[in-house]
C-alpha cells in the first residue's frame, strides 16, 4: 500500500483510510531501530533537502536520521529569517534545489501556506515540516501513532490539547486526525488562546484544566511561547502557570493511564512540570522514537511521480 | 470627431430613460439633434449606452511606484473596462499632499493618460495622521476629495477637523475604515478560514469600530463623510441607520465583496488578500443587499496594481490589494445584474450616477443633451475568459483570472473621443 500522493501538506486533505495506511506502515520501520544496521534501501539513490526558514533542532534532525536510515542522501539547509523578507524568494530557492535534482524537499517555514506556495511551483515532493500556525503533519501522525500504540483504538477516545491552540500547528493537524479517526478532542486553555469558530471542527473547548482533565486518556501540552504575554493573550507567566500547568496535583483527577505527550521543546516549569514530565504516564521520549518511524513511513509512502493535482 | 451611434439602447437613470435611440455626439459633447448630418454613423444595434463609468477608488502608483503601475497604463487599463474617469487615491511617493504632485498627476493624465483622471488629496501630511494637509490649496490645484486610504486618521480630534474644515470647499473626506489596532496583524478575514488556515485574523469590527465613530463625527460636523469599500455586513447596518437619521453619509463597496469570500482564501493565494480582507458569506449577502436598497451608492474598484514578484510571495508577506478595472463591469452584470440585485439601470447609478452627483462632476454620469461625451457601450452579448495574457494593467494580481464572463464594454467614449475599443 502507498499514498497516492505526491505532497504532504497538511492532514486536513487525508481521509481516514489515508490515515490508517500511515499508521499501518511504523511499525516495519520501527522494528529497524533495535537491529544492529538501522537501514533499509527503499531510497537510495534519492536525494532528500531539509529546507528550514526557523530554527529547529528535533523535528530537522527526525528527517534527516529517518532520510536516512532509508539510504537516501540529505542535504540541510537553514535560512535566517531576515530573509523571508529581504532574500531570495521562496519559489526561487525551491527551484534552484529542483535545478539540483532534489526529489523531496521538505521545509519549515515561519509564514503559514508555504509549502503549498511551492508544491504550486515545483514539480519535488514537498513535505511540510511546520508551516505558521497552520499544520505540522507529520508531528501530528507521530501523535496518532504514539496513541494509537498505547491505547489501540481511537473509539471513544478522550484526547485533551492544553495551551496555545492558536498559534499551535500541531494543535491543528492532531485535530484534523484525531477527529477523523474517531476520537474526542477537547482543548483547554485561556480564550484569548483559543482560535476563532474552533468548535466547527468538533472540537469541545474548556477554560478549567482541571475539568477539562477528568475525562481525558490522552493529554497533550503544548508549548507556550513566552513571548505571547506581551500581546496581552496572558497577563504573566506566573498566572499561565497557575491556571495551565499540568502537574502532579492536577493528574491525581485523572485517569490513573492517562498519557501524557509533548510535542517539544519543553518549557519545564512553565506548561508542564518535571514530575509530570517525568512520570510513568509520560510518553514524550517515545514520541521522538515514533516520529523516525513515522518520517520514514512518510518518506516511503508518499509517491514522487504522481500528478500535480494531487495536492 | 462627431458621430451618431444609431439603433441602441440607451440606459440612463439620470433621465429615467431605458430604450433604444440614438446617441449624436459633437465637439466632445453629447446634443440632441447635431448641425448637419454625421458623415460617421455607428449602429449599435444589440449593445447598450450607459453613460460613462467613474471608478471613484483607485491606486495608479504615479509617481513613485511606477514598477505597479503609471498613469499611462493605468487609464488604459480602466478605458479597456469601460470606465471613463477615476479618482486616484493620495499614497503615491511623494503622496498626493501638496499642489506640486496633484499638477504633475493632472498634467500626466492630460498628456498620456486615456480617461479622466481626478486625484484624490491627503486628509494629513504624508498620511500620518498628525497635521491636516493644505486642503484648501490641495482643492485649488484639483482634488477631488481627501483621503488617508490605507492610513486611516485614528485620532477622533484630527477626522473631527477634516470633516469641518473641508465644508467650506465641498469635498468629501473619505474614509477607509480600520482601527489598526484591532486588525493588527491580520491577513484575512477572522473566523473559521483564518483558524484552519493559520493566518491571522482581521475582524469585522476592526472595520465597523471606525464606520461607527466617523459617522458620529459627521454628525457632530456635518461635514460629507464618504466610507470606502464596505465589506461587512454590521457597516453596511450603520450606514443604513446613519442615512434614516438624516447624516450626510455616502458609501461604496467594491466587485469583490459581492463576488468573493473567504473561503476563496483556501490555497493561500496572495491574489485573494487585499484590506479589507474578503469576509464572509452571510456579509456577501449583506453587501448585495445593501446595495439594492440604496444603502451603499457607489461600486468602486479599489484597483491596487503589485507586481508578480510581491504576490508571489508568503500570503503574509505578500501586500494588500488586487486589480478591478478590466473585471468591474463584468462582475456588476454578471453578480447583480444576471441575480437580480439590481437592475441595470441601478447598476449603472452606482457606478456613474452617484459617483458624478455624490462628488460633485459637472456634466457628467448622464446622457443628457449638453454633457460631457463620456460613454460606455457594453455587449450583453460578449461571452469570454479573463486571461492573464489579456490583461492591460502593468500588474496582474487578480483573483479571476480564468473566470468566464458575459457581457463587457465594447467601446469607451472620453469626451467624445473614442479611446477603446474591441
Amino acid at each position: 500500500m502507498i499514498l497516492n500522493r505526491k505532497y504532504l501538506l497538511g492532514l486536513q486533505n487525508l481521509d481516514k483510510k489515508e490515515l490508517q495506511i500511515v499508521l499501518d506502515s511504523v511499525r516495519p520501520f520501527k522494528s529497524l531501530f533495535t537491529r544492529s544496521v538501522k537501514k533499509a534501501p527503499t531510497l537510495l539513490g534519492k536525494t532528500v533537502v531539509t529546507l528550514f526558514y526557523e530554527p529547529s533542532t528535533r523535528t530537522r534532525t527526525s528527517f534527516e536520521i529517518a532520510a536516512k536510515r532509508l539510504s537516501a542522501d540529505v542535504v540541510n539547509i537553514t535560512v535566517a529569517a531576515s530573509s523571508v523578507v529581504k532574500g531570495e524568494s521562496l519559489i526561487d530557492t525551491g527551484k534552484t534545489l529542483q535545478a539540483m535534482n532534489a526529489d523531496y524537499i521538505i521545509i519549515r517555514h515561519s509564514l503559514s501556506g508555504a509549502p503549498d506556495i511551492l508544491a504550486r511551483s515545483l514539480d519535488a515532493s514537498i513535505i511540510n515540516a511546520g508551516d505558521g500556525f497552520h499544520e505540522h503533519p507529520t508531528q501530528g501522525l507521530l501523535d496518532l501513532y504514539t496513541i494509537y500504540e498505547k491505547k489501540k483504538s481511537f473509539e471513544n477516545l478522550n484526547v485533551l490539547l492544553v495551551g496555545d491552540i492558536l498559534h499551535s500547528r500541531v494543535a491543528k493537524s492532531n485535530i484534523w486526525a484525531l477527529t477523523k479517526m474517531g476520537a474526542k478532542v477537547s482543548v483547554a486553555g485561556p480564550p484569548t488562546l483559543i482560535p476563532p469558530k474552533i468548535e466547527t471542527l468538533g472540537v469541545e473547548v474548556y477554560y478549567d484544566l482541571d475539568e477539562a482533565i477528568k475525562k481525558a486518556d490522552v493529554v497533550n501540552i503544548l508549548r507556550i511561547q513566552l513571548e505571547r504575554q506581551k500581546e496581552n493573550l496572558f497577563p504573566s507567566v506566573h498566572e499561565y502557570v497557575e491556571l495551565y500547568q499540568l502537574t502532579k496535583a492536577r493528574l491525581a483527577k485523572a485517569k490513573k493511564d492517562i498519557l501524557i505527550m509533548h510535542p517539544g521543546p519543553m518549557n519545564r516549569g512553565i506548561e508542564i512540570s518535571s514530575d509530570a514530565a517525568d512520570s510513568v504516564n509520560s510518553v514524550i521520549n517515545e514520541q521522538v522514537t515514533n516520529g523516525i518511524a513515522v518520517r520514514m513511513a512518510v518518506l516511503f509512502l508518499l509517491k514522487p511521480k504522481a500528478g500535480k493535482n494531487e495536492l | 470627431m462627431n458621430f451618431e451611434i444609431k439603433n441602441i439602447r440607451v440606459v440612463d437613470p439620470s433621465q429615467n430613460k431605458d430604450a433604444v435611440d440614438s446617441l449624436f455626439i459633437e465637439n466632445g459633447l453629447i446634443v440632441s439633434k447635431p448641425g448637419k448630418a454625421f458623415s460617421k454613423v455607428i449602429d449599435g444595434s444589440g449593445k447598450i449606452a450607459i453613460p460613462g463609468i467613474i471608478d471613484i477608488h483607485s491606486h495608479l502608483r504615479e509617481p513613485g511606484l511606477e514598477n505597479k503601475e503609471t498613469i499611462k497604463s493605468g487609464t488604459q487599463s480602466a478605458a479597456k473596462g469601460g470606465i471613463t474617469s477615476v479618482f486616484c487615491m493620495p499614497n503615491t511617493k511623494p503622496p498626493i499632499d501638496n499642489a506640486p504632485t496633484v499638477e504633475f498627476i493632472l498634467l500626466k493624465a492630460q498628456k498620456e493618460g486615456v480617461v479622466n483622471v481626478f486625484p484624490i488629496g491627503c486628509i494629513t501630511k504624508n498620511s500620518q495622521g498628525a497635521e491636516l494637509s493644505e486642503i484648501g490649496v490641495l482643492k485649488r490645484a484639483g482634488i477631488i476629495a481627501i483621503s488617508d486610504d490605507g492610513e486611516p486618521v485614528s485620532n477622533s480630534q484630527i477626522m473631527r477637523r477634516a470633516l469641518e474644515y473641508s465644508k467650506m470647499f465641498s469635498l468629501p473626506v473619505i474614509s477607509h475604515c480600520e482601527d489598526k489596532e484591532l486588525s493588527a496583524l491580520g491577513v484575512m478575514n477572522e473566523g473559521l478560514n483564518s483558524t484552519i488556515l493559520g493566518l491571522r485574523g482581521i475582524p469585522a469590527q476592526a472595520e465597523e469600530i471606525m464606520v461607527s465613530r466617523d459617522i458620529m463625527l459627521a454628525e457632530l460636523t456635518g461635514g460629507h463623510l464618504h466610507i470606502a469599500h464596505i465589506s461587512t455586513a454590521g457597516s453596511a447596518d450603520l450606514v443604513r441607520r446613519a442615512k434614516k437619521r438624516g447624516i450626510k453619509v455616502t458609501a461604496e463597496t467594491c466587485p469583490h465583496y459581492f463576488s468573493l469570500t473567504d473561503d476563496d482564501v483556501r490555497v493561500f493565494d496572495a491574489n485573494t488578500k487585499m484590506n479589507p480582507p474578503l469576509r464572509s458569506k452571510k456579509d456577501l449577502e449583506a453587501i448585495r443587499k445593501a446595495l439594492s436598497d440604496g444603502t451603499i451608492d457607489c461600486i468602486a474598484t479599489d484597483h491596487a496594481p503589485h507586481t508578480q514578484e510581491e504576490k508571489m510571495r508568503e500570503f503574509d508577506a505578500a501586500p494588500f490589494g488586487i486589480i478591478g478595472f478590466e473585471t468591474m463591469l463584468s462582475l456588476v452584470l454578471n453578480e447583480l445584474v444576471d441575480n437580480d440585485i439590481l437592475t441595470l439601470s441601478q447598476a449603472v447609478e452606482k457606478i456613474s450616477f452617484n459617483p458624478a452627483r455624490i462628488f460633485n462632476l459637472k456634466n457628467r454620469g448622464s446622457l443628457k443633451e449638453g454633457g460631457i461625451a463620456d460613454i460606455t457601450i457594453i455587449d450583453p452579448q460578449c461571452f469570454y475568459e479573463f486571461k492573464k495574457e489579456d490583461i492591460v494593467s502593468k500588474s496582474a494580481n487578480s483573483p479571476f483570472i480564468g473566470r468566464n464572463f458575459r457581457g463587457a464594454a465594447v467601446m469607451t467614449i472620453v469626451g467624445g473621443k473614442i479611446v477603446w475599443e474591441n
